[in-house]
């Protein structure tokens, strides 16, 4: 990759410490059960450049966790500190730049619907007010390199499951991201699409980008071994 | 990845592809073109604007009617005394001078007599002028004609004239009406705040997944409210536009009708329509203020939505 917007990170990417996370109850219920911690006593750190598996059986917590890193959950407890930015210190208004060097592959996609492949690829580009003409190299840059230049024009409910998840990822790297969070990107997809979106993810690695992938499938990990954090129950285990 | 020479050239080859709408619609993401806000925005717009166009031309109306009435009355009662020497003259004034509640009687200027026929008479100036007598009272007598009967024993042989009572009553309605009026623009502002807010929450409830997707994607609150908002502005403007262009026709037809009122003959033709009397100024701010009013609203209003995201 030529550019690199977020300009290369040394030093810690992510440290957790002492965090805890619970869900607010639902508006109206008084059920005292409800509002459990979902996470409990998270402290790790992940360097810069480095790759990390996020393991777990389902409602481990993973999503959760990747949600906290990314910066769209406030910890309950702890401190969050993600690119030399402790969050609970952070004003609101520094929130968002943070955010636009962190790429970010949702377990469920969440493409726009309504917009073709392309301008979901350039959604976050027109978000940090790129220029309409530099983006758009840029984005069809990133279609090719998903395998899906042909595809531009389609809207996501066209595209099949996996061409939705490589969408979701050129998406997620459109900004050259310092990190990239991906939840369950082979979730739904068959043994080549898998591996095709890992190795797109390894190369963002090769490139310098500190990766977060989370799975449940142990298959996965076999295949393609590296550090994990594992998560039981909101708790990490060693 | 490849290198950059052969991305530009097959982005310019697809560019050159791609159609001209669908690249505007990557620029609208939360999709606010579509039936976001619907027509209700427009339609509360407009409606304000024609509430409001009315509200402002009645009450410019009710001003305009209330000065030239009182330039015409400036007298309440006017009492034109039969021919006497002055001596007689001085002692019926002395008389008037007693009744009750008044504040001021005397003889009216020759030259403002002349002036005030001069639209009955024309410019006559040989015609000998009746010697007229102004008389001011505060507070408005109660029964005027029990007042001209009081005068006419005091003053045998004396015309009076108490027309100027209802005159002073009408321009004491006129300036009410004229504060109603204003008071109900007032109201209309409220209120269109009001709807505009309901709407816009309403869109932001529709929009709330792809809101999230896009502060998630580090968009700031101050980008997406300015989206919200320049769509508002410009739906509450062309509505505002619209009930403009509706107004206007309305408040000239009242104006003509209230021509004669205003001294005036009747209207026959377009170009007889009050077109200077009506405030141009204020009625062609009323769109832009109610852009700006949606505007405003839609900042305020998203901008405290967005605050329950982290
Ligand atoms: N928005 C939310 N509100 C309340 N509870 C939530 C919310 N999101 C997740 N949870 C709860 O938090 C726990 C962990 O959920 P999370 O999605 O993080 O698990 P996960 O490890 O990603 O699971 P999966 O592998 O199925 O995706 C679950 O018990 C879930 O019910
Ligand atoms: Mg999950």
């Amino acid at each position: 990759m030529a550019r690199r917007a977020g300009g290369l990170y040394v030093g810690l990417m992510v440290r957790f410490t002492s965090v805890g996370l619970r869900y607010a109850p639902p508006a109206g219920s008084s059920d005292p059960g409800v509002g459990q911690d979902v996470l409990a006593d998270l402290s790790f750190e992940l360097p810069a450049g480095s790759f990390h598996w996020l393991l777990g059986p389902s409602g481990a917590g993973k999503s959760s966790l990747l949600r906290l890193m990314q910066l769209a959950l406030r910890p309950s407890r702890g401190e969050v500190e993600v690119l030399g930015t402790v969050t609970s210190r952070a004003r609101r208004q520094d929130m968002p730049a943070l955010r636009r060097r962190i790429g970010v592959v949702f377990q469920d996609f969440r493409l726009l619907p309504h917009l073709s492949a392309f301008d979901n690829i350039a959604l976050p580009l027109r978000i940090a007010g790129r220029a309409e003409l530099a983006l758009r190299a840029d984005v069809t840059e990133m279609l090719r390199w998903v395998g899906l230049e042909t595809k531009a024009e389609s809207l996501p409910p066209e595209l099949s499951g996996g061409e939705q998840q490589r969408i979701a990822i050129g998406r997620a790297v459109a900004m050259r991201p310092a990190l990239l969070l991906a939840d369950e990107p082979t979730g739904n997809l068959d043994a080549v699409q898998s591996r095709r979106v890992l190795s797109l993810l390894q190369e963002m690695h090769r490139m310098g980008t500190t990766v977060v992938v989370a799975t449940h499938s142990e298959s996965l990990v076999n295949a393609y071994p590296g550090p994990a954090l594992r998560l039981a129950r909101g708790r990490l285990e060693r | 990845m490849p290198g950059e020479a052969t991305s530009t050239v097959t982005a310019s080859r697809w560019a050159s592809r791609r159609p001209v709408l669908r690249r505007g619609h990557g620029r609208d993401p939360l999709g606010l073109r579509q039936a976001l806000l619907g027509p209700l925005l427009p339609a509360v717009a407009l409606a304000m604007t024609l509430l409001a166009a009315l509200a402002l031309g009645g009450a410019a109306g009710a001003q305009a009617l209330a000065l030239r009435w009182q330039q015409g009355a400036a007298a309440a009662v006017t009492v034109q005394l039969p021919d006497m020497e002055a001596p007689r003259l001085a002692r019926t004034l002395a008389a008037l001078r007693e009744l009750p509640d008044l504040v001021d009687a005397r003889p009216m200027d020759q030259d403002r007599l002349a002036a005030l026929l001069r639209p009955w008479l024309g410019e006559v100036p040989a015609l000998p002028l009746p010697p007229i007598l102004e008389l001011r009272f505060d507070p408005l007598p109660d029964n005027p004609e029990g007042l001209a009967l009081r005068i006419i024993s005091v003053v045998p042989g004396a015309t009076v004239e108490t027309q100027g009572v209802w005159v002073a009553r009408l321009v004491a309605l006129a300036q009410r009406v004229r504060g109603t009026a204003l008071a109900a623009v007032a109201l209309v502002g409220l209120l269109a705040v009001g709807v505009v807010m309901v709407g816009i929450r309403a869109g932001l409830a529709a929009r709330q997944d792809v809101i999230v997707i896009l502060h998630d994607l580090g968009a700031t609150d101050g980008d997406i409210a300015n989206r919200f908002a320049g769509r508002v502005a410009l739906l509450c403007g062309l509505g505002g536009l619209t009930g403009l262009l509706l107004a206007v026709p309305v408040l000239l037809a009242f104006g003509g009708l209230a021509a004669p009122l205003m001294g005036r003959m009747p209207v026959v033709r377009l170009a007889e329509l009050p077109w200077q009397t009506l405030p141009w100024l204020l009625l062609a701010g009323l769109p832009l203020l109610m852009a700006g009013l949606g505007w405003a609203t839609a900042e305020l209003t998203v901008r405290s939505w967005l605050k329950r995201l982290p």
